[in-house]
């Protein structure tokens, strides 16, 4: 099925990309790639490595632009976006990368309350939402501990936690089970779901087949495949 | 980022959170501060040295401008004749408030610091001096020159231009190098900061990347370490002020008589100059680190 399946013209897509090309030294990554991720919607993101799954996330959340082509965030064209307008949008989205990406000089809780740090939000407002979300991914007795000393498990839970402090409309989450044991990653899928029925546009990008299967008896979910650096929807087989 | 007073006032206030979000850097701090402390104290002493000067230029040119010497060298008979005719010539002579001879003692006096104070003024062939100030107009020295060729043959108009204009010249030139050394201190340190903003940053990659996607501004970030340098750089000028200051003030004084080595220092409110080193250390900080951040931010995608 081609990639137009995945775009419908005048959508109301939090995040909608439109013919969008992106090419880095000399080659393209991705070409002609159109896609709407709709409020409330889930949607898996798969390809073999190398495909340019992470890249695709990369222009959905405004850090990468598209060398050709329109990529709009809750409705604002990204090239007609400044750096600063493309932060205060990524506040509505909450990213989780396969390696986590903390500040590994400071402990967990304010790893996951810097969302909030940093949009300036006092430290009698991040508490109560800090110590229910560490509590919600089953890390209220981590919160001193400093990211080197985090499992794994704990790392991407709580990469997870700070993706959603803020309460934002759509979670990205770039092979969250890539470093986790099967339990591990039924457990954050659960948190995922979570996140969806509570309203939350979700897209996952993976190469874990079992895991999307796993996803779609839980959740209806919609799944991409990037092929030859386009984007197809996949088969009923998943 | 913009140098406004509410900038600066968020400065000094500070946010404890935003200021953990970039580790600390144990090497780079010290090594700011001293060189921000290291260059405070030069430019006290560059400060020092341009207002030392500038007195010096000031008074050599009042205390020469207006007054001129008239020297009678005649054999004993005649020198007194020549110096009352000297005098008369002056009096009448347009553009001189007033002349008159120096005294034997005032004489002796000139010469004591050359052959001490047991000099026989009266029985050596020492010229009789006359001492001439001028009316703000002046006089025409070479039309004075002239007269007195004609009329007091001993006499020589020295109307000091000969020296004072090369002294004054060169105190002027003085100052004017104490001032570009306190500039191109303020540069040097505009410089290092620069180059320790370029360094934080660059060894910050990593932690601007986390910033970034959990969605600082490019403003919120440049705060980080604008802030760390700024008083980091605030700190270092404090301290190095304070020591040059105290270093001035040890200078041995030379009381009245004092030249230019010895009257090295401040002067009355001039004591106040220093105390604006560090503030604009600070300024030139902030300004290197903003720019710089601006820079590498702009450059990071």
């Amino acid at each position: 099925m081609h990639n137009r399946a995945c775009f419908r013209k005048g959508g109301l897509g939090v995040i909608e990309l439109e013919n969008v090309a992106y090419s880095y030294g000399g080659g393209e990554l991705l070409s002609d790639l159109s896609l709407q991720l709709a409020p409330g919607s889930f949607h898996f993101l798969t390809g073999p490595s190398g495909a340019g799954k992470t890249t695709l996330l990369k222009l959905c959340y405004g850090a990468l632009r598209p060398t050709a082509g329109y990529a709009r965030l809750f409705g604002q064209d990204v090239r007609q976006m400044d750096r600063d307008a493309v932060a205060l949008c990524r506040r509505r989205i909450g990213v989780v990368h396969q390696d986590c990406q903390f500040l590994d000089h400071l402990p967990l809780n304010e790893n996951v309350a810097l969302p909030l740090t940093v949009a300036g939000q006092d430290s009698a407002g991040q508490a109560e939402n800090l110590r229910e979300l560490l509590a919600w991914v089953g890390l209220t007795e981590r919160g001193e501990a400093l990211p080197p000393e985090l499992s794994g498990g704990e790392r991407q839970r709580a990469a997870l936690a700070r993706a959603v402090i803020m309460s934002p409309e759509v979670v990205l989450a770039d092979e969250p089970t890539g470093n986790v044991d099967w339990e591990m990653s039924q457990r954050l899928l659960r948190l995922l779901v979570e996140l969806n029925r509570m309203g939350k546009t979700i897209l996952i990008a993976t190469h874990d087949l079992q895991l999307i299967r796993a996803a779609k008896a839980q959740v209806q979910a919609r799944v991409l495949r990037i092929s030859n650096r386009r984007l197809q929807t996949a088969g009923a087989d998943l | 980022m913009r140098l406004s007073f509410e900038t600066v006032r968020a400065l000094g206030r500070g946010d404890t959170a935003a200021d953990r979000v970039v580790p600390p850097t144990g090497f780079t701090a010290r090594l700011t501060l001293f060189v921000a402390a290291a260059m405070a104290f030069l430019a006290v002493f560059a400060l020092a040295l341009s207002l030392a000067a500038g007195r010096l230029a000031t008074s050599w040119g009042n205390e020469l401008a207006r007054a001129s010497t008239v020297r009678i060298s005649a054999p004993d008979g005649q020198r007194a004749a020549q110096t009352a005719a000297a005098l008369r010539l002056l009096q009448q002579t347009p553009g001189i408030a007033s002349a008159r001879a120096l005294s034997e003692a005032e004489q002796q006096a000139l010469l004591e610091p050359w052959f001490g104070p047991d000099l026989p003024v009266a029985s050596l062939p020492v010229p009789q001096l006359i001492e001439v100030i001028e009316t703000p107009g002046g006089y025409d020295p070479t039309g004075l020159r002239l007269r007195l060729q004609a009329e007091v043959p001993g006499a020589v108009l020295d109307d000091h231009a000969r020296w004072r204009k090369p002294l004054v010249a060169a105190a002027a030139r003085l100052k004017m190098l104490g001032w570009v050394s306190a500039l191109l201190i303020a540069a040097a340190v505009g410089a290092m900061v620069t180059l320790a903003a370029n360094a934080a940053l660059a060894a910050n990659a990593q932690v601007i990347a986390v910033l970034r996607l959990v969605g600082a501004t490019d403003n919120y970030i440049a705060r980080a370490f604008v802030r760390r340098f700024t008083l980091r750089a605030l700190t270092g000028a404090a301290a190095g002020t304070v020591l040059g200051v105290v270093a001035v003030f040890l200078m041995p004084s030379g009381g009245e008589t004092a030249g230019f080595l010895t009257g090295l220092g401040f002067r009355g409110w001039h004591w106040l100059i220093p105390l604006l080193v560090p503030p604009l250390a600070a300024a030139v900080a902030f300004v290197a680190t903003a720019v710089a951040a601006r820079r590498v931010l702009g450059g990071l995608s």
